[in-house]
């Protein structure tokens, strides 16, 4: 998979380790296409956690995620023979777990708005309720579980492309191309898409997290200036 | 100077290469932009903290037992199953019976003209035409190399055809099913050239890998004593000027055909 950048004394060692994974993914994909089933049982077991954690961003669900992961190594084994040996294992039955994971996602919305319950985002709450404290850090705001669900629901408020883009993007660190392979869009419209992600979640959160700064400011009667205009 | 756009911060934020240097400049000496970057930053440092539930290290054992009674024996080859030489045998067989069925159609039902199925009966001659036209320039190809091979004078005393060969086997099954649809419709004229052709392409395809150069004297003379190099090539030009027309034309498909007969 293609990361952002690091220090140089972690991205070596980082890189060594991920070179010598390849070597033996490449390896366990070389057997089972040979016929060794059991073979794959050590893709499985090397990649199983990282594919959660990726699967659990996108769907904000244990149960969906575990299935994803599931489903993304049995479509993976399914389809060994067009992943070809050449490639790292790992970034491929990623981008197979991330696909799974936006159908699924597309999948729910379309049940839940079915059932169409109001987004409870929508309901209006005093920002200053949920930061009681006076600084809030963001461990602490984390710990505030009133907050933790305001952000799984701004989480849950964006489109299934746009949490896709969040994720590999901001907790992931997936490079742009990796992401636009995803989305099967072009490089700038998921750089778009990720911007348009944050820029929702920061509407949505901004009361509850960033809300200090700009409370004070307006209760002093200084809003902050306009972006984009000269100084 | 302009303040920075949100865009831009969040990009830069989100680790983006492009203008870094100029934009953290622009950070040291603009306060306004340093908060706006503060304020998305404690945004993605909250959501940061949200947690991913643990999974243990028997996490991946766990998935394996879970999916292991799912999978198939062999893992999906994909494409690469493809290349395998029998899958083209299936395929190169396909085609020709999905061809064939297709040509049989249009020589069963003859639609009136002017009406909308004879359009649709024009496309489809013009698919067979293209068809038939490559079959014929592939089938000239192997026989041309056949006839023009020269016998060694010394040196190895067997001469590997089996690249011919491989080739007259995938071409037969398709001749044979052109010469049945064109027999059906009774252009005698391209049928004979197709049975010629077969019988040729049947000696090349049922030859050894390697023969002697015998053998190999004795299929070049059989190529030129049906002469059916020329009458390939013949009906190639033909049916590639026919092409033209029919691309260009309506067809006047029978009477062509009955004169061609005749001749």
């Amino acid at each position: 998979m293609i990361r952002m950048s690091e220090s140089a004394g972690s991205t070596q060692a980082r890189e060594a380790l991920q070179s010598a994974a390849r070597e033996s993914d490449a390896l366990a994909v070389e057997r089972t296409l040979a016929g060794e089933r059991d073979a794959f049982r050590v893709l499985v077991e090397r990649h199983s956690q990282q594919l959660f954690r990726l699967a659990y961003r996108m769907t904000g669900n244990e149960h969906d995620a575990e299935e994803v992961v599931q489903e993304a190594f049995l479509r993976a084994y399914r389809n060994l023979g067009q992943f070809g040996s050449r490639a790292n294992f790992g970034t491929w039955a990623y981008r197979i777990a991330a696909n799974y994971a936006i159908d699924r996602m597309r999948q729910k919305r379309t049940e839940d708005a079915r059932r169409s319950t109001p987004s409870s985002l929508a309901e209006e709450q005093d920002p200053l309720d949920l930061v009681a404290d006076d600084r809030p850090t963001p461990d602490r705001l984390a710990g505030n579980s009133e907050l933790r669900k305001k952000m799984e629901e701004a989480l849950k408020e964006l489109s299934s492309s746009e949490r896709t883009a969040f994720v590999m993007r901001h907790w992931e660190g997936c490079a742009i191309e990796e992401i636009a392979a995803v989305l099967k869009s072009t490089t700038s419209a998921a750089k778009n898409t990720v911007f348009r992600s944050v820029q929702k979640l920061r509407r949505a959160l901004e009361p509850y997290v960033g809300a200090r700064g700009a409370l004070q400011a307006k209760a002093a009667g200084a809003a902050p200036e306009p972006r984009g205009t000269e100084l | 100077m302009k303040h920075l756009t949100e865009e831009e911060l969040v990009g830069y934020r989100e680790g983006e290469i492009t203008q870094r240097e100029a934009i953290a400049e622009h950070l040291t000496s603009c306060t306004a932009c340093r908060t706006e970057l503060e304020r998305i930053e404690a945004v993605l440092s909250a959501l940061d903290n949200l947690p991913v539930p643990e999974r243990g290290p028997e996490y991946g054992r766990a998935v394996w037992q879970k999916i292991a009674p799912q999978l198939p024996e062999k893992a999906g080859r994909g494409w690469r199953a493809w290349l395998e030489p029998r899958r083209w045998v299936a395929i190169g067989a396909m085609v020709a019976v999905v061809i064939g069925a297709f040509v049989a159609g249009r020589w069963t039902k003859k639609p009136d003209a002017g009406t909308p199925a004879a359009s649709v009966a024009q496309v489809k001659e013009r698919v067979l035409v293209v068809a038939v036209g490559e079959h014929l320039g592939k089938s000239e190809m192997v026989l041309m190399e056949l006839a023009n091979a020269t016998l060694p004078v010394s040196g190895p005393k067997q001469i590997n055809i089996s690249a011919e060969q491989k080739r007259a086997e995938d071409l037969l099954d398709a001749n044979r099913l052109y010469r049945e649809t064109a027999q059906q419709d009774g252009d005698a004229a391209l049928a004979s050239v197709l049975d010629d052709l077969e019988r040729v392409l049947m000696d090349v395809a049922h030859s050894p890998e390697e023969i002697t150069p015998a053998k190999l004297e004795s299929l070049q003379k059989r190529i030129e004593a049906h002469g059916i190099l020329f009458k390939v090539r013949v009906v190639g030009k033909e049916l590639q000027e026919k092409q033209k027309t029919t691309n260009s034309a309506p067809a006047a498909t029978d009477s062509k055909v009955r004169e061609r007969n005749k001749a």
